[in-house]
Parts: structure tokens; sequence; C-alpha cells
């Protein structure tokens, strides 16, 4: 009886909507037999933004996008409310997996050669969403409005104020006006929550249109090159003889990865959370060392490490040059081998990519180049001496800041060369001579030094010789 | 499952020169009146979004502190406020400078802000140098470069001093490449 209706029911409305009718053949759609797991990535990029969708909107419901209000209301969302520390857990790791979901969609697309003829808009409406979900990443990360949030909006605009003629412009936007104030966080708001959330929908949508228009890339084969001329023919050929309906043939393994995906993010946002809040947004509080979340963490390490005075450059033309080229990845080669087999310096480009991306990572993790603000003064086991110029000399190892910079043995900072063993390096002649003038990372000590301080520096330094076997 | 109307109503002659004509007509119609539209809503649309940050706030003087609270040839923080908060900044309306007093009268304010990339410099007292938490830039007390990435010395604020009170002024956060137009000056 219920069953009879429900289907009554259900004729009625897919009478008046068409539903079936519309996105009947989009699910039944052809696609190659063997396109099985490699092509899952898509998808669940789709679906972790969904799932950015759904916990974004659960956040909003208590989030309050005001300068003064935002960081009380994330502490309330946090801690008090139910539920609330796992909700902004799903936001974080779904943000996440978004981004790893959409690099190893665009790797793969790249080694299956898929961005070739007549897929070139499907590849530069990927390249865009790409650029719109670290976009949406970085502003998700300012939202979370804490010191490090306050802090990272004034390092965006310092790079964007380094874009030639516009800069100052763009300076003025990316911070709401003149300073860091009320109106910076509305605005990272609207373009977080709105803004790109419809720019993403958008180009999803005309992105999915492209996929039905020119379907699922077949599996390379090597020494099959994509020629335009036969392509499209030689494709519904293979369609018609050995094509299978999209639903439920190939879709299984999507829904499948999909949800093993939901499985890991939820329980990631269930053990770990979202990331601690920082001190309050207060631009006067200065001990602050701001670095951005994993995902852009590589991209801190490329300014740190670039050749001083070439930054601006990089900068300005670095994402520039990168976005270009990718976008017109197509038209560089849009015919040709498909197979990774021939395309050796494909694989390489990627090998490449994901081993310098990971090099850089892991530096950015360390960041190694940032004095050490926390570095404690050098215990009596390591200065070994408790009175004398040795003693004072390891005092102002550590009051002078010599120690934010040098290690000794494990104590001190990791920007400048360690001093363990410095004095079986240099002579106190040679110290001297580098204390008073710097370097190129190091600071001039001349003016800032009494005679006695400094022979009391050197006696400490020299002290710290090689151990002998 | 019937097929949606599409086809035009059938006026005898459906594709004779009036009626095209008359299709041309419409068709350009919308597209024109769509225009409008768009043109009608986008305008303050825009200036809504983009009209504050033309906007140039006036520069404030902010009292510090007394004079007597600063030692000469120390550097300490101050905080002060921005010259127009909106009313819902909350504590993003303060900001912070370095004050260092060079002389009975003669004091200087520095930008917290490294002109590398913007991180906020701390003061390493008994070194007597600014040194930023990111990437290692260190500058002098007088706020020249020391060391490391930082392209330009920190930005200065204006200071005076006003019946036994130091006041610095507000300016615009020291960004690279517009901070000519307005701001704290190098």
């Amino acid at each position: 009886m219920l069953k009879r209706l429900g289907k009554s029911i259900w004729k009625w409305v897919d009478d008046r909507t068409g539903i079936a009718e519309t996105l009947g053949p989009m699910a039944r759609h052809l696609v190659p037999p063997d396109a099985r797991w490699w092509y899952v990535f898509g998808s669940a990029t789709l679906c972790a933004f969904m799932i950015q969708v759904v916990s974004g909107v659960a956040l909003a419901f208590s989030y309050i996008p005001s300068a003064s209000e935002a960081y009380s209301t994330l502490q309330f969302i946090s801690h008090e409310a139910a539920f609330g520390h796992f909700m902004r857990g799903l936001h974080y790791f779904g943000a996440s997996a978004m981004v790893l979901m959409v690099g190893l969609h665009m790797a793969q697309v790249f080694l299956f050669g898929s961005y070739k003829f007549p897929r070139e808009m499907n590849w530069m409406t990927g390249v865009l969403l790409l650029g719109f979900t670290l976009i949406m990443g970085f502003t998700g990360q300012l939202l979370r409005w804490d010191q490090n949030a306050v802090w990272s909006v004034v390092v965006a605009a310092e790079q964007a104020g380094r874009v030639p003629l516009i800069g100052g412009w763009l300076a003025r936007f990316t911070l709401g006006g003149d300073s860091v104030g009320g109106a910076t966080l509305t605005r990272f708001f609207a373009i977080h929550v709105f803004i790109m959330p419809a720019l993403i929908f958008a180009f999803v949508g005309l992105h999915l249109w492209l996929v039905l228009r020119h379907g699922i890339s077949e599996p390379p084969k090597p020494g099959k090159p994509v020629d335009p001329r036969t392509y499209r023919r030689e494709y519904n050929e293979l369609l018609k003889k050995t094509g299978r309906p999209f639903w439920p043939d190939a879709a299984w393994r999507d829904v499948v990865f999909a949800v093993a995906m939901i499985v890991v993010i939820a329980a990631l946002g269930l053990i770990f959370g979202a990331p601690q809040l920082g001190k309050p947004p207060d631009p006067s509080l200065i001990a602050a060392s701001p670095r951005p979340d994993w995902y852009l963490l590589w991209y801190f390490a490329v300014l740190a490490l670039l050749p001083h005075g070439t930054e601006k450059y990089f900068m300005v033309f670095g994402p520039l040059l990168v976005g270009l080229l990718l976008i017109l990845l197509p038209f560089i080669s849009n015919r040709g081998e498909r197979s990774p087999r021939r395309r050796p310096w494909a694989v390489a480009a990627v090998l490449m990519t994901v081993v310098m991306i990971a090099t850089l990572w892991v530096a950015g993790a360390k960041s190694s180049w940032s004095p050490n603000f926390n570095a404690e003064a050098l215990p009596a086991k390591v200065v070994v001496a408790t009175s004398g110029p040795v003693f004072e000399g390891a005092r102002l190892l550590h009051s002078k800041g010599c120690l934010n910079c040098h290690l000794i043995e494990s104590y001190g900072g990791r920007r400048g060369p360690p001093l363990t063993e410095i004095g079986s390096k240099l002579s106190p002649a040679q110290m001297i001579l580098r204390i008073s003038n710097g370097g190129v990372n190091m600071p001039a000590y001349a003016a800032n030094l009494t005679p006695a301080e400094m022979d009391a520096l050197v006696a400490f330094l020299e002290s710290r010789k090689a151990q002998r076997q | 499952m019937k097929e949606p109307n599409t086809e035009p109503a059938s006026t005898g002659c459906p594709d004779s020169p009036a009626e095209l004509s008359r299709r041309n007509f419409l068709a350009r119609l919308s597209l024109a009146a769509g225009g409008i539209g768009t043109l009608i809503l986008s305008v303050p649309l825009i200036g809504f979004i983009f009209a504050p940050l033309f906007r140039k706030p006036p520069a404030v003087w902010r009292s510090v502190g007394k004079v007597d609270g600063f030692k000469i040839g120390e550097t300490s923080s101050v905080v002060f406020e921005d010259a127009s908060p909106l009313p819902w900044a909350g504590v993003t309306a303060k900001t912070a400078a370095w004050l260092r007093r060079e002389s009975e009268e003669e004091f200087i304010a520095f930008a917290i802000t490294c002109t590398h990339l913007g991180c906020p410099v701390r003061w390493l007292k008994e070194a007597s140098l600014f040194m930023c938490p990111c990437h290692g830039g260190v500058y002098y007390q007088d706020g020249t470069v020391a060391a490391g990435p930082p392209p330009r010395p920190l930005a200065r604020y204006e200071v005076r001093v006003r019946n036994g009170t130091v006041e610095i002024q507000t300016a615009p956060t020291s960004i690279s490449r517009f901070k000519k137009k307005a701001g704290a000056h190098a």
C-alpha cells in the first residue's frame, strides 16, 4: 500500500519536473570500461567540497563575522557548543582533504594526458578550481580570527602591495582600509562564504558539463596518440563497443572512495579537532609568529629561502607564471602520446613537483630560518665554568640574542651556523672580526659590545672545541 | 513524454522579413534592457564594496604616555587606537609602535611591521636590536637594517611632545609600494 503510494507520488513529481528524463541519461552516460580507481579523485574533491559546504553552514549558525566578536564565538564553538569542536575539526580536515584531492586529481589528469584534445577546457576550468580552493583555504584560515590570522592578513597585504601599479590598491582591498580593523574580517567572510563558493559551484557545474560533453577519458595506452582529426570518432566507437553506464558500473568506486574519505575526515575531526585558537586578534600584541596552514607552508618556505632582493619579483611573477603555465598547458601540448610510459618528462615533472613541495613543506615546518625567541640561557652542564670570562661569555651569548640564531649543542636557534665546535674552527681574531662586522644574516655587534664583553664572548666561544674521539 | 514547446506560434508567414526584423528588434531590446538593469544594480554594488577603500581616514594624534614614563636611550612598546575605528572593530582597532626616547625632547616611533613581509618585529633590549620572528630580519636601534631579508629600514610614525605627553600620529600600516602616498614613512 505504502509502496504503491510512494511510487505514484514519485511518478507525479517526475512527470511534473522531468527529473528522471533529465538526469537519467547523465547518470547512465557511457564510460570506458577500464576507468577504475585512478578516476575517483575528482568526485572525491567534489565530495570534500560538499563536506565544507555542510560543515560551513553549520558553523555559520554560531559564528559572528565581526572583528570584535568572531574570536569569542569561535571559543564558544570550540569549547561549549555541542559537537562544536568536531564541527570545526570536520571543516579543517575537510579543507585539507579538498586540497589533497584536487592535487591528486590534477596529477592523475596530467599523467594520463587527459587534458589533451578535446578536453582542454576541462583542464582549464580545473586549474581555476584549484586556485579557488587555495583561496578558500587561505581565507578560511583568516576567519579563525586569532592573532595568527590578523598577522597573516598583514603579510598577505604586504605581498599584494608588491604588485606593480595596482599594489597599493590591492593591499588596501586586502586590509579593507588602511590597517587591520573592523572592515577586514567581514570582507574575508564575504569572500569565503559567498563569492568563492558561488564561483566554485559555477565552475564545478561547467567542469561537470564538460565531462559529460567530452566523456571520461579512456585510460591511455602507449603507442596510441591523440589525433584531433580521428579522436572523437575512435572514442565514440570505443564507447559503443565496450562502454559501461557510469551509474552504477563506474560510480560505485567513486561512492566507496568518497565514503572512505568521509570516515577518515570524521575520525580526524573527532580525534584531533580543529587547530587551537591562538591569542586574541589584537594587533598590538607584538609577540606573534604568523604561519600559514599546512597547505601553504611550502610557499612560506619559498619566501624564506629565496635570495635577498628576489622575493618581490617572485611574489608578483611566481604565482602568475605558474598559473599561466598551468592554464595554457593544453595549448602547449594537446595531441600526441597520452601514456605516462611514453612521456617521461611528464612523470619527472610530477615527481619533481611532489619532491619540491614535500621538501619545502618539511623546511617550512622546521622554519630553521626563524629566530628562536624562546631560547633559554645555557645550562651549567654546557657552560662548565661557574665564573670568569667563559661564564660571563655564556651569559652574554644569551642576553645579546646570539642564541636566538645560533645553536650550542641542542640549545638555541638554527638560523645561523651552529657554534658548538666554533673554537676548533675560528681563531679569536677571526671571531672578533665576525662578531664586530656581522654578515648578510648577522648584525654587526661592534657598537653593541664593550671590549670586556667582547673578550668574555670570545673566551666562551673559544672554549667550544670539537670533542676528540 | 511531450516535447517542450519551442516552436514559434504560427503566424501564417513565420520567417517573413517583417517577422525576422521584429524578432531581431525584440532580441536587441531584451539585451539592452538586461544591460541597463545590470548597470543600474552594478554601479551602486561596486561602489558600496570599493568606495571605503578610497576614503582616507584623518591622521590623528594619539597620546601614548607621559614623557617621564620613557627613559632616555630606551625603547618600549606603546599602544594606541586607529584614526577612525569602526564601532565593531573591538581589539583590532589597536595598533602598537616601538617608541625610542633619544633625548629630553626627541622621540622616534617605529612601525612594528617588518619591511620584508610585514610580521611584527620584537625588541631585544640587551642586544639593542629589533628582530623579526618570521624570516629573521634584524634592525639596529635606529631602525636601519642590520641583517637578513628586509629591503628597507623600519617605517616611522610622526611623534611630538605636547604638554608633557608623547603623541603619535596615526598612519596606515606600512606596506611596500604605497607607503610613499600615505602612511608611516621610512
